[in-house]
C-alpha cells in the first residue's frame, strides 16, 4: 500500500466548536433518515437508502473539505444524505424529495430522493447507476485545472462502484494527469447482498491505489476525526496540485442496502449487532462527553431540535402538492 | 471558395472553435500527436498543446464520462471515439447519464458535449470499423445526432454541435472523409442541427437519406435522370432531431417516397421517417413507402463480395427507384 505523505502538521485537527457542529448536524441527518424510514414504512416514502452508519464517514469529509480547499464539489452517491445536508440541503428539502413533492429542489422529484444537482450548493448526484458519476467528477476537476481554478472534487461511492470499471477508468486518468480529485469510498463492506471476499480478493480497497500511481489510505469511518484527517490530507495534496488519493472510510450500514430489501437472507443477525456498537452518533457523543464539551442539557436541546426539525419537515412534505405534471416535458433540451 | 474534403473541414471547424472559445477542448485516443487515425485533429496539439489536445487511455468508457463532467462543469468538449464500432463502452455514459442529465436535474446541469465517431463502412473496415450506429443514439431523448454527408455541412454543423448547450454525436462516414469534396466557404458560418437539405431537386420521387448514401442516392438519381425521372434528394443531416417539415413538403411534392440507409433496416432511420410520412402525409402518397437499407446481418462482412451485398449501392438504389416509380 502505498502511503499518503505524512503532512500532520498541515492538517487543521477538528476543534471543540466543529467536534460540536458535527454532533449536531449528525443528530438531525440521524433523525431524519430514521423519520424516511419510518415513512417508507407507512407507505409515504416509495424508497430509502439509508446513511445510517455512514454519518462520520459523510460529515468528516465534508468537514475536512470545508477547512482544507478554497474551493470544492461533491460527486455523491444515493447514501448520501449526510453530504447533502452539510452542503446545504435543508431538512424539508430532503423531505420533498423521499416525498416526492412540488419544490423539491435538485430534480423536482424527477428523480429519487437525494438526486439531481445543485451547483450552487456543491453537489450532484445524477444518476443511479453505481459508479458512473466517478468519470464525472473527474471531468469536474479536469475543468477546474484547465481554468486554474482551486477547486478540490470529491468523488463519494460505496465498496460496490469500486469493481465498476467506471471507477478504474477514472482512478487512473485523475492518476495520469494529477487532477485534484478526493475519491471517498464509504466501504460498508456490502454490495447489496454480495460481501466484499466476494467483491475483491483484497482485504483493503485502498491498496488498489498503488495500481493507480496515487495514495490509498485507510481509516475508521465511523470516527469523525479520523475521516476527517484522512479526507483533509487527501484534500491539500489535491489543492496543491500533487493529484489524487483514494480514502477508504470503513463503514456500517445498519439496515437492509434500501428499503425494499430484506437483509435477514444474507446478512447474520450477529454481525448487525455488532456494526451497531460502532455507531458514529453514539462514539461522537461519547468522545463530546468525555472532553466535557456536552452535558446531558445540552444534549436534549440538540436531540429536541432535530427532532422540531424534522417534525416540521414532515408536516411541510406531507402538505406539499406532487409536482404538476404541466411541465413534464420540459428540460430535455435547452430549446 | 476553397474546395475540401470532408476530414480538411473538419479539422478546421475544429482549430476554429478552439480558437474561438477557450473552453473547447479535444479528449480521445490518438488525438494527440498522431493527430487522429483518420487525422482530423492534425496539428491541433502544435497549436493548443497537450492540455487542449488531450491523448486519453485507451478506455472508452471514461472518455465519454470524463467529457460530461468537464462539459457539466462548463467546458466544451469534443470527444472522439476513434471508430463507431467502439462506442459502445461509452453508451452507458452517453445514453444513460450525458442525455439524462438536464432533465434529471431539471435543467440544474447540462451538458454541452461533442462525441465525434467514424462511422459505417464500404471501406474494407468488416465487422468491427464499418458499422451505422445512429439508430441507438437517435432513440435517446437529451441527444441530438448530426451525420453530415459534404464538407460544407460537417464544418458547419460541427461549429453549431460544439456551441450547442446538449450533448450532440456527431457521426463522420469515413469514406466521405477523403472522398467527397466540395466548396466551403471562408469564415465562420454554422449549419443548424434539425435541418434538412434538399441535395437535389425533382418531382417525380423523393430518397430521404443521410451520409454516404446520399451520394449514392444523388449517383442513382442522375442516371435516372437519362430515362427522364427526376428524383429529388432530401439529405437529412440530423436524425435527431428528424426535420419533419422538409420531408413532408418533399413528400408533397413527389407523392412518392424512398427511404435510404447504410444502417440495418429493422429499427432504423427509415422506419421513424416511414412512420411520419404515414401519420402526416399519408394523403400525399401515391405508391406505398419504399425502404432500401443495410439487410439485418451485424454491420458488413470483410470480404470485398460480402461488403458489395451488404452495400446499398447506387444500383441498388437505382432499382428500388425504378420499383417505386413504377408502382
Amino acid at each position: 500500500m502505498v502511503q499518503a505523505s505524512p503532512a500532520p502538521q498541515r492538517i487543521k485537527p477538528l476543534g471543540g466548536d466543529d467536534l460540536l457542529d458535527i454532533y449536531s448536524t449528525m443528530s438531525l441527518v440521524r433523525a431524519l433518515d430514521q423519520r424516511v424510514w419510518m415513512l417508507n414504512r407507512q407507505g409515504k416514502a416509495a424508497i430509502v437508502a439509508s446513511c445510517q452508519g455512514h454519518e462520520a464517514a459523510q460529515l468528516g469529509s465534508v468537514w475536512a473539505l470545508r477547512r482544507h480547499t478554497d474551493g470544492f464539489f461533491c460527486f455523491t452517491y444515493y447514501r448520501d444524505m449526510g453530504v447533502c445536508i452539510a452542503q446545504g440541503l435543508t431538512p424539508r428539502d430532503v423531505m420533498l424529495g423521499f416525498l416526492a413533492k412540488a419544490g423539491e429542489p435538485i430534480s423536482h422529484a424527477r428523480q429519487f430522493p437525494l438526486h439531481g444537482a445543485s451547483v450552487e450548493r456543491g453537489f450532484m448526484n445524477l444518476s443511479n447507476v453505481v459508479g458512473t458519476h466517478v468519470p464525472h467528477a473527474v471531468g469536474w476537476a479536469l475543468a477546474a485545472k484547465m481554468r486554474g481554478e482551486p477547486t478540490v472534487v470529491a468523488a463519494y461511492f460505496g465498496d460496490g462502484a469500486t469493481s465498476q470499471g467506471d471507477v478504474h477508468e477514472s482512478m487512473n486518468f485523475a492518476a495520469v494527469h494529477k487532477l485534484p480529485v478526493v475519491f471517498v469510498c464509504e466501504n460498508n463492506r456490502y454490495a447489496i447482498s454480495v460481501p466484499q471476499h466476494k467483491q475483491m480478493a483484497i482485504e483493503r480497497i485502498s491498496d488498489r491505489a498503488a495500481g493507480y500511481g496515487m495514495p490509498g489510505v485507510t481509516v475508521d469511518g465511523t470516527d469523525v476525526s479520523a475521516s476527517h484527517d484522512a479526507v483533509a490530507e487527501a484534500a491539500i495534496r489535491a489543492r496543491e496540485g500533487n493529484g489524487p488519493t483514494l480514502v477508504e472510510l470503513e463503514v456500517e450500514r445498519y439496515l437492509p442496502h434500501t428499503s425494499d430489501d430484506d437483509d435477514s437472507t444474507y446478512r447474520p443477525r450477529e454481525e448487525v449487532e455488532a456494526g451497531a456498537r460502532r455507531d458514529p452518533l453514539a462514539k461522537l457523543r461519547e468522545l463530546l462527553f468525555q472532553h466535557g464539551l456536552l452535558t446531558e442539557v445540552q444534549d436534549t436541546a440538540i436531540q429536541a431540535t432535530a427532532q422540531r426539525e424534522v417534525d416540521d419537515a414532515t408536516d411541510d412534505g406531507e402538505k406539499a402538492p406532487y409536482p404538476d405534471p404541466g411541465d413534464f416535458l420540459d428540460r430535455v433540451y435547452a430549446d | 471558395m476553397a474546395v475540401q474534403t470532408v476530414i480538411e473541414a473538419v479539422r478546421d471547424a475544429i482549430r476554429e472553435e478552439m480558437e474561438r472559445d477557450k473552453s473547447v477542448f479535444i479528449l480521445g485516443e490518438d488525438v494527440g500527436l498522431r493527430g487522429g487515425v483518420f487525422l482530423a485533429t492534425q496539428g491541433l496539439a502544435d497549436r493548443f498543446g497537450d492540455e487542449r489536445v488531450i491523448d486519453t487511455p485507451l478506455a472508452e468508457s471514461s472518455i465519454a464520462g470524463v467529457a460530461i463532467g468537464a462539459a457539466m462543469a462548463g467546458m466544451r468538449p469534443i470527444a472522439e471515439v476513434q471508430f463507431a464500432d467502439f462506442v459502445w463502452p461509452t453508451m452507458n455514459q452517453i445514453v444513460g447519464e450525458a442525455a439524462r442529465a438536464r432533465y434529471g436535474t431539471y435543467g440544474n446541469v447540462f451538458v454541452p458535449m461533442v462525441v465525434r465517431s467514424p462511422y459505417g463502412g464500404h471501406v474494407r473496415g468488416g465487422l468491427f470499423h464499418s458499422q451505422s450506429v445512429e439508430a441507438y443514439f437517435a432513440h435517446t431523448p437529451g441527444l441530438k445526432v448530426a451525420v453530415p454527408a459534404t464538407p460544407y455541412d460537417a464544418k458547419g454543423m460541427l461549429k453549431a454541435a460544439v456551441r450547442d448547450d446538449d450533448p450532440v454525436i456527431f457521426l463522420e462516414h469515413k469514406r466521405t472523409y477523403r472522398s467527397v469534396r466540395g466548396e466551403v466557404p471562408e469564415g465562420d458560418y454554422v449549419v443548424p442541427i434539425g435541418q434538412a437539405d434538399v441535395k437535389r431537386e425533382g418531382r417525380h420521387a423523393t430518397v430521404v437519406t443521410y451520409g454516404l448514401t446520399l451520394h449514392y442516392a444523388l449517383q442513382a438519381a442522375e442516371s435516372l435522370s437519362e430515362t427522364g425521372a427526376e428524383v429529388e434528394v432530401v439529405d437529412l443531416r440530423s436524425v435527431r432531431p428528424i426535420d419533419a417539415d422538409a420531408v413532408l413538403a418533399s413528400v408533397r411534392k413527389t407523392g412518392r417516397l424512398l427511404v435510404l440507409h447504410e444502417d440495418n433496416q429493422t429499427g432504423g432511420i427509415g422506419a421513424e421517417v416511414s412512420a411520419i410520412v404515414s401519420e402526416r402525409g399519408f394523403d400525399y402518397l401515391d405508391a406505398p413507402i419504399a425502404r432500401c437499407a443495410g439487410p439485418d446481418v451485424p454491420s458488413m462482412p470483410f470480404a470485398p463480395t460480402l461488403e458489395a451485398a451488404f452495400m446499398p449501392t447506387p444500383d441498388k438504389i437505382a432499382a428500388a427507384l425504378r420499383k417505386l416509380l413504377n408502382y
